[in-house]
């Protein structure tokens, strides 16, 4: 099998330090809770608390008379409540927990404090909706006027109802009632997911600064994309965006987090620095933050799926329904691939599937790490081992006769073009893991400590592919000293963006690692480059940064070819900053040379490059067409004891395998993927917001549960190359697959240890044992 | 309300703060003596982020009153590099990629280096103790881990 180790290049492939490692163990990295300006404010907002109320009445006359507070604002005192992404500011209406009523900016967090309990309000509350179901009940409250209703299982314009209208893709290939008609086993299952909160150790925070001579409002803000951050800016104070900057500061976990509250906390500290004229920070407390930050949406599956004797997958057919809380802007786009990957990475030839989105008075669902697909990849393949059951045939022998291979078409009837190692992952991994011996033998056991084992198999579409555009630009400016600049507008976020970046940039132009400086992003400084989201930073976007740096290489070539008077014959080429003659190495000469030539006689510096993304053609009424230029695939096997007298899982060993077409940085890769292992353990088996009538009832780490360094199992990350020359250096994305399948392995090792399956996650004390939660929650 | 007069030594240095008798140490910390490298992240004493060495002790410094401290001796990351020369714990997290985010990994460098100062040679198991009280989201605590044990096996 095609493990790293194979590839030749000269920077990339290698491990080479973070370059952000140093300010990060000396504790000088500055976050932006860590920011501070002369004659700052302490600012703070006051939430509703209620799943659905009117503001009756809002007295904020007690709190602005406090000694030290500067500005008290309602709804009705901002210029737009609400924002231009769906979520309010403040409002007057609160429509889920964390709805914001009041802010207010105080000289000190103790009056800050007393400001924000003297402001009394008085609320209607009104009738609400939570779950999947009752969304989609006939006559259930309309929550939002957007809100569409179902005919024929159809979400219609021009209804009512609780449906989220542009959420909804439809998946058509093939013709299932033929397909389900040739099917000799067909079977229907219901499988459900919770809310998952992304739990970055930092909260959220903001400074804004107004400068009111040039009318710029500056924020420095933990934002995971801060041109998204800097929409929210303009937006709250009606400036243009040319005078809203944004500064990255160094972002402590983000995870697809850190969008619509860092947006709305920027919005709200901009307003706070306009009114009061002076600096203001905002800083949420983990409290604020669980009840008002995004979380991963709960899904409910319902699916069917068919098959011949021998084991051939004819037909599926699903509804896929998530819950978006009160306000979204993010199931829009997580539907579409929650859509392509609905029907798993299996060659079936007759799909039809549904995919939507409600509104309810929950909290808000947002883009957190996989985006869809950790829900997705458990229901699938508890639906395919179930299947295997019902065929009586082993799930390996299932997985060989319909994973997708090299020259098939996936569900959006896709041809596999490139290299496709799936299958022999897959093979590999069983292997080495003896999964078929141990599952059989688990399958026999007695005694109260049971062993299970779990096999994943799924890939992923790489970068947004048909979602949205996947463009981005590059910026690399040379210094006469030999140094180097590059940026470009792709965020570090703690993935190791900066390390990846640099050594491309290094890569592709020949100049040393340690030659390039990648400070981090200023909205002012460089343009926007699309989020940094889908995995797509190194696979997508940085092919920007691969053509700037190629250009430039090509630029100082050119004055190291006049330097080293080398004639048209010869060939010049650069490594490790010096140029040199091909085949005469004694005739060389320093980048520095040949940067300080370029300065002084006139010449380009300074090189930006636009990556424009393939086309795809894909016909959004179908789901059919190319959805992604790429797969990247990922094998996942998962070990587990069951305490049978207590539910407790205990998950002893994850193998994690992944296709990454070419490694950048194997360090940074395992960080990934052993990262991805804790979080996607954490979704199977403790973690769960649990809402309970819209009331959210674990607000910190006390009760919200995620694996600790003693909880962690034994990890085995297996790095696959191959040969696909669609990303960056034939580089594919990591970052969400390292979790996406470990939920899913955890919960079919469970069934495999205990003979009962997990439905609904997460596996917790309760669910294994007794197959329901006895505590507040119930289904979102 | 009336402020406390406070002597600590901090990184070695003596130093004398008014304090609030409310104040946690973290506030002190961050606020008064702008050592930020001090996190908070949950000010529950659950996630580690805000870890701290008090008399060799790790404490959590949002459940510490900063008016307990009289006389104490406190290392914060900022006091863990010696003159510009970084720890061998935090050359380690560098040469094992033990850090992503950065957030949680001041709680983590003092929670090993206390651990160090009493145990030189901790076990594996010792050391997923040590750290246990330092949440992360990003790493999975395996490179963490190694870093810790090659300091640990030197």
């Amino acid at each position: 099998m095609p493990l790293m180790g194979k590839k030749k290049f000269n920077v990339i492939n290698q491990a080479k330090k973070r370059v952000d490692a140093a300010d990060k163990v000396t504790g000088r990295a500055k976050y932006a809770g860590d920011v501070v300006f002369q004659d700052m404010l302490i600012a703070g907002c006051l939430h509703g608390h209620r799943a659905h109320a009117k503001v009756a009445k809002i007295d904020t006359s007690k709190a602005k008379a406090l000694d030290g507070v500067h500005a008290v604002l309602t709804a009705a005192d901002i210029l737009k409540p609400q924002s231009w992404a769906d979520y309010y500011y403040i409002t007057d209406h609160v429509k889920y927990i964390g709805d914001v009523v009041a802010i207010v900016a105080a000289e000190t967090k103790e009056i800050l404090e007393d400001a924000l309990k003297a402001i009394e309000v008085e609320y209607e509350d009104m009738p609400g909706v939570f779950t999947v179901d009752e969304a989609l009940q006939a006559d259930a409250p309309q929550i939002r006027e957007k809100g569409v209703g179902l005919v024929d299982g159809i979400p219609t314009k021009g209804t009512k109802g609780n449906i989220f209208f542009e959420s909804y893709y439809a998946l058509r290939k093939g013709n299932i009632a033929e397909g389900f008609a040739q099917c000799d086993v067909v079977i229907e299952k219901e499988y459900r997911t919770q809310f998952v909160e992304h739990a970055y150790i930092e909260p959220e925070a903001v400074i804004a600064i107004s400068d009111p001579f040039d009318g710029l409002m500056t924020v420095h803000a933990s934002s995971q994309n801060p041109y998204f951050t800097r929409r929210y800016v303009a937006d709250a104070l009606g400036i243009t965006m040319n005078k809203a900057r944004i500064v990255q500061r160094t972002l402590g976990g983000s995870f697809g987090g850190k969008e619509e509250l860092v947006g709305l906390i920027a919005g709200r500290a901009a307003i706070l620095a306009k009114a009061t004229g002076r600096p203001v920070r905002l800083v949420v407390s983990r409290e604020e933050s669980m009840i008002e930050s995004p979380k991963r949406h709960p899904f409910k599956f319902n699916y069917k799926i068919g098959a011949t004797k021998a084991g051939q997958i004819l037909a599926l057919e699903g509804i896929l329904v998530d819950n978006s809380g009160a306000y979204n802007n993010q199931t829009q786009f997580l539907n579409c691939r929650a859509m392509i990957h609905s029907a798993g990475p299996y060659n079936i030839p007759n799909i039809k599937t549904d995919t939507y989105g409600v509104f309810t008075n929950n909290v808000h669902s947002g883009a957190f790490r996989g985006y869809s697909s950790p829900q997705v990849i458990f229901a699938g393949e508890q639906l395919i081992e179930e299947l295997a059951e019902a065929l009586n045939m082993d799930i390996v022998e299932l997985k060989r006769k319909n994973i997708l291979r090299y020259g098939d078409l996936t569900a959006t009837s896709q041809r596999l073009s490139q290299e496709t190692i799936f299958a022999d992952m897959m093979e590999d991994v069983i292997a080495k893991t003896d999964y078929q011996a141990k599952f059989a033998a688990n399958a026999v056991q007695t005694g109260e400590i049971r062993k299970g084992v779990g096999l994943v198999t799924c890939y992923r579409g790489a970068g947004l592919g048909a979602e949205t555009a996947d463009a981005g630009g590059s910026l690399v400016t040379a210094l006469e000293d030999g140094s180097f600049i590059i940026n470009s507008g792709i965020t570090e976020n703690g993935q190791g963006l900066k390390t990846a970046y640099t050594q491309i940039a290094a890569e592709a132009m020949g100049i040393k690692f340690e030659d390039i400086n990648l400070m981090g992003i200023d909205t002012h400084s460089v343009a926007d480059s699309g989020m940094t989201v889908a995995s797509r930073g190194t696979v997508m976007a940085a092919q920007s940064m691969k053509k700037a740096g190629a250009s430039m290489k090509k630029l100082l070539l050119e004055t190291a070819r006049m330097l080293l008077s080398a004639t048209s014959l010869e060939e010049v080429d650069m490594i490790d900053s010096v140029a040199f003659v091909i085949g005469q190495p004694e005739r060389s000469i320093s980048v520095a040379a040949i940067n300080n030539c370029r300065l002084w006689t006139g010449k380009q510096l300074s090189v930006y490059e636009w990556n424009e993304p393939k086309e795809l053609l894909m016909n959004h009424h179908t789901g059919q067409g190319n959805a992604f230029p790429t797969y990247a695939y990922g094998v996942c096997v998962a070990e587990v004891e069951v305490d049978t007298a207590t539910g407790y899982v205990d998950v002893k060993k994850v193998t994690s395998a992944h296709d990454l077409g070419t490694v950048i940085n194997p360090d940074t890769v395992k960080g990934q993927i052993y990262g991805g292992i804790a979080m996607g353990m954490g979704f199977a088996t403790t973690e769960e917001i649990e809402v309970s009538q819209g009331k959210v009832g674990n607000h910190n780490f006390d009760s919200y549960i995620f694996p600790t360094s003693m909880d962690m199992p034994e990890m085995d990350a297996i790095l696959y190359e191959c040969e696909d020359p669609e990303g960056t250096y034939g580089a594919k994305s990591v970052g969400e697959p390292a979790t996406e399948a470990v939920g899913a392995a955890i919960a079919l090792a469970i069934a495999n240890a205990t003979g009962k399956r997990i439905k609904r996650l997460p596996a917790d004390l309760e669910r294994v044992l007794l197959g329901k939660s006895l505590r507040a929650g119930g289904d979102a | 309300m009336e402020k406390i007069g406070l002597k600590m030594i901090v990184n070695g240095t003596p130093v004398s703060v008014e304090v609030s008798p409310f104040a946690r140490l973290l506030d002190v910390l961050r606020e008064d003596l702008h050592l930020t490298g001090t996190k908070e992240g949950c000010g529950v004493g659950e996630c580690g982020a805000c870890t701290v060495i008090v008399d060799g002790e790790t404490v959590n410094t949002c459940l510490t009153l900063a008016a307990s401290m009289e006389g104490k001796c406190i290392t914060t990351i900022e006091g863990v590099a010696a003159n510009e020369e970084l720890h061998p714990i935090q050359q380690a997290f560098i040469d094992y990629a033990a850090l992503q985010c950065g957030f949680c990994t001041p709680g983590l460098v003092l929670s090993a280096k206390a651990l160090l100062d009493k145990t030189p040679h901790p076990s594996k198991e010792e050391i997923k103790v040590a750290i246990s009280g330092n949440l992360c989201r990003c790493t999975g605590y395996q490179q963490v881990v190694e870093a810790i044990e090659a300091v640990a096996n030197r």
